[in-house]
């Protein structure tokens, strides 16, 4: 079990409410994105003599705007330009590249760093201002000087038109060179260099769309069979297909779900089993899934249940009517792994979020919050009364804050570093050993 | 708001109950309070599928868990006889009401819209037919209109598209048969006495309508919409006019066109009526011409029964 966080920086990162995060392959790099299209990027400051504390801090990095609100003149509906998902790719060369969708397009973008400038150009001068060519009496060869830092950002392909429904998931494939995109009811691939097609390879679209119950909700590219990917559906169910088998993926290699508990049932039965995200392990052998009340973890051999079941806030199984009227309901929860696959991490309400320990079993809740913590302040687990009397410092069930939810968490690949998202607020905490 | 989920099987009622604390026989009472709690759910459900963000399309997902939802509780609401019952009671009440002179809460078919915005995605034109709780209203969300009329009212000309209501289909032939019913014999007879055949029918669509599941999108609608109730139901506002303009004298529309100096269109549809109906009974436009009276005579009649004294 890791040792409990410390809290290493919180960043309010802007007005808007920050609608996904994640690290790059290394975890040098941690991108947000948020309800008002931006992304915000944080690098992890390097080791150094003179700061030695400073390690492990994020600072900003780069901040761009990604996607503008859009209005669709057909349907006269707008189009937000909230943020859903960021996915980086794998780094080939000085630049980094990520993609990045809001519900109708995806973007990608290249961040480059620019340290040196060229000066002592011929036709121009320093200002920029065009020299007059005859003033010019001898030529002279520019000169690469050193400048401030400064990272631009620049999109380089735009993914559009290809969903009728809102995107929700993208996923990158370990080809490097495909990724896929997943709306409601369809789910198409795309060649990162190819903007203007994409292979439709699952569509659950019915002939009649009054016969629609299902649909998907998450999506996800096996991290190293680049011919294998998954989606789960509001029914509480994951289907693994193998795009070998044919150009549409209607049909899966592998069904998972749960049998339904028959003692539990209610009407709310179906709801609460709808999936919010699907993440397979680092391992690829491996994947969890998050319902609203729970976390799973399947092993891909094994369909018919899963291997681990974690309940996140089983206290709130009593008031699923209440959250039902207030929409708390629908919330879309993730959840994410550690790099040795042995933790697992999703949110909660109140600002809380929990880490669950698979070998040890043991799991501790945290909250994220700014009144509660320091900065290197060490967290300390919070615990919920379900019911009698309340100790101590725990927090009975009906003050829970149903306004501060924790939907969005990342948990660096290699080290343990998670960044959590509370609204508007980036909390980036780290092992207290470091 | 209730402290705990509602259950789906109610077989462990009892254990529900001390927490409430309520006196009396536990299993009549518990099943009573399921049965509110399923109620209220549907209702909430209903509401919740209705009101759409203008803006922004509303999500898929949502809808389409909501309206599984829906359709689990109008399930097990047929399983459970529990839908049949409830008409029933209604149609006893109405009928008590109706025979006291008292206008009574109506045993009588709801028909609402959604109103919501047209969409590109739209699978067809707006279907006559409610299907078994549909997802029609999920992506497009259509204008249709919502018309209010008095219970006593035999001229329903509202489009009676129900979105939500369950497998209507054959509910709404029954009614369209029983509007028609009325609809000449209201015509035909206005001497008789209207409570009369009123009760008498409301008896026989109560077993015409033990099938129809519309009891609790009836109340939902009742409580988003405000009281929009029609006597019966129809298929469409066109059949509804013709109806209406089978047994009335060719002449009213001279007399229409006269009375108002309408630009005499060639279909009217059901608010020009109601308009050129309630012009037609200002003083101020009421023409000398003594082969009007008996025109107005048949025009007030309808109006009154339109509009209500």
């Amino acid at each position: 079990m890791f040792v409990i966080p410390m809290k290493v920086s919180c960043q309010t990162v802007g007005a808007d409410i920050i609608s996904t995060v994640e690290f790059n392959y290394t975890g040098d790099l941690l991108a947000t994105g948020d309800k008002g299209g931006r992304v915000v990027i944080f690098q992890r400051e390097q080791e150094s003599k003179n700061r030695p504390l400073s390690r492990g801090e994020y600072n900003v990095y780069s901040t761009f705007q990604s996607h503008e609100p859009e209005f669709d003149y057909l349907k006269s509906l707008e189009i937000e330009e909230k943020i859903n998902k960021i996915r980086w790719l794998p780094q080939q060369n000085a630049a980094h590249f990520l993609l990045s969708t809001n519900d109708k397009t995806i973007k990608l973008w290249k961040i480059s760093e620019r340290d040196k400038r060229a000066e002592g150009y011929n036709l121009k001068d320093e200002d920029g201002r065009l020299r007059d060519p005859f003033r010019i009496t001898s030529l002279r060869v520019p000169v690469l000087m050193p400048m401030d830092l400064m990272v631009e950002a620049s999109p380089r392909r735009i993914f559009a038109n290809a969903h009728t429904y809102h995107i929700n998931s993208i996923s990158v494939n370990s080809d490097h060179e495909t990724y896929l995109s997943a709306d409601d009811l369809r789910i198409n691939l795309w060649h990162l260099e190819i903007t203007d097609r994409s292979f439709n390879i699952v569509d659950i679209k019915p002939a009649n769309m009054e016969e629609l119950t299902e649909v998907i909700t998450a999506a996800e590219c096996h991290p190293h069979q680049c011919n294998v990917f998954v989606y789960s559906s509001s029914k509480g169910t994951i289907r693994l297909c193998d795009m070998r088998a044919g150009a549409l993926c209607d049909r899966h290699s592998k069904f998972f779900e749960e049998p339904e508990d028959p003692s539990s049932r209610s009407f709310f039965s179906e709801i609460i089993s709808s999936i919010s995200d699907v993440k397979f392990s680092h391992s690829g052998r491996y994947m969890m899934t998050r319902d609203y009340l729970s976390v799973k973890v399947w092993d891909l051999n094994m369909e018919n249940r899963p291997v681990e079941t974690y309940q996140v806030h089983e206290y709130l199984r009593s008031k699923l009517c209440s959250l039902y009227e207030n929409d708390c309901i629908f919330d879309k929860f993730e959840c994410c792994w550690n790099g040795s696959d042995s933790a697992i991490m999703t949110g909660s309400y109140n600002n809380f979020f929990r880490m669950f320990d698979r070998n040890t079993r043991r799991d501790i809740t945290l909250e994220a919050s700014r009144e509660n913590s320091k900065p290197r302040a060490i967290l300390k687990p919070r615990k919920v009364c379900t019911g009698g009397k309340r100790k101590k410092d725990e927090i009975s069930v009906d003050s829970l804050d149903f306004n501060k939810k924790i939907l969005h968490t990342a948990w660096h690949p290699k080290e343990n570093v998670i960044a959590v998202a509370a609204t508007n607020n980036l909390y980036i905490f780290q092992d207290k050993i470091n | 708001m209730f402290s705990k989920g509602t259950k789906r099987k109610f077989s462990d009622g009892g254990e529900e109950l001390p927490e409430e604390g309520l006196p009396g026989s536990n299993e009549e009472l518990s099943s009573v309070s399921y049965s509110l709690q399923r109620q209220s759910l549907l209702d909430m459900s209903l509401i919740k599928l209705q009101l759409c963000h203008m803006l922004v399309e509303p999500n898929l997902c949502r809808s389409v868990l909501i309206a599984n939802t829906v359709r689990q509780i109008q399930e097990e609401m047929t399983h459970d006889g529990s839908w049949q019952a409830a008409t029933m009671m209604e149609a006893f009440a109405a009928a008590s009401a109706a025979g006291s002179g008292a206008a009574g809460p109506p045993e009588r078919l709801v028909a609402t819209e959604v109103l919501c915005r047209p969409g590109r995605e739209m699978n067809g034109s707006p279907t006559a037919e409610p299907k078994l709780f549909s997802v029609m209203g999920y992506e497009e969300c259509r204008e249709e209109e919502v018309v209010a009329v008095e219970e006593d009212s035999i001229c329903s000309e509202a489009a009676s598209n129900v979105c939500l209501s369950g497998s209507m289909g054959h509910c709404w032939e029954r009614g369209m048969l029983r509007g028609e019913r009325e609809l000449d014999s209201r015509l035909g007879a206005p001497d008789e006495d209207v409570d009369v055949e009123e009760e008498d029918e409301e008896e026989e669509d109560d077993n015409e309508l033990e099938g129809c599941r519309e009891e609790g999108e009836a109340k939902a609608m009742r409580q988003v919409f405000g009281t929009f109730e029609i006597k019966n139901s129809h298929p469409g506002p066109e059949s509804a006019l013709e109806e209406l303009f089978s047994d009335v004298d060719a002449s009213y529309y001279d007399l229409d066109t006269m009375l108002t100096g309408m630009q005499a269109a060639p279909k009217i549809g059901p608010y020009d009526l109601l308009d050129s109906l309630s012009q037609s009974h200002t003083p101020s436009s009421l023409s000398s011409a003594s082969n009007c009276r008996s025109d107005l005579n048949e025009l007030d009649h309808i109006m009154e029964i339109i509009v209500g004294s």
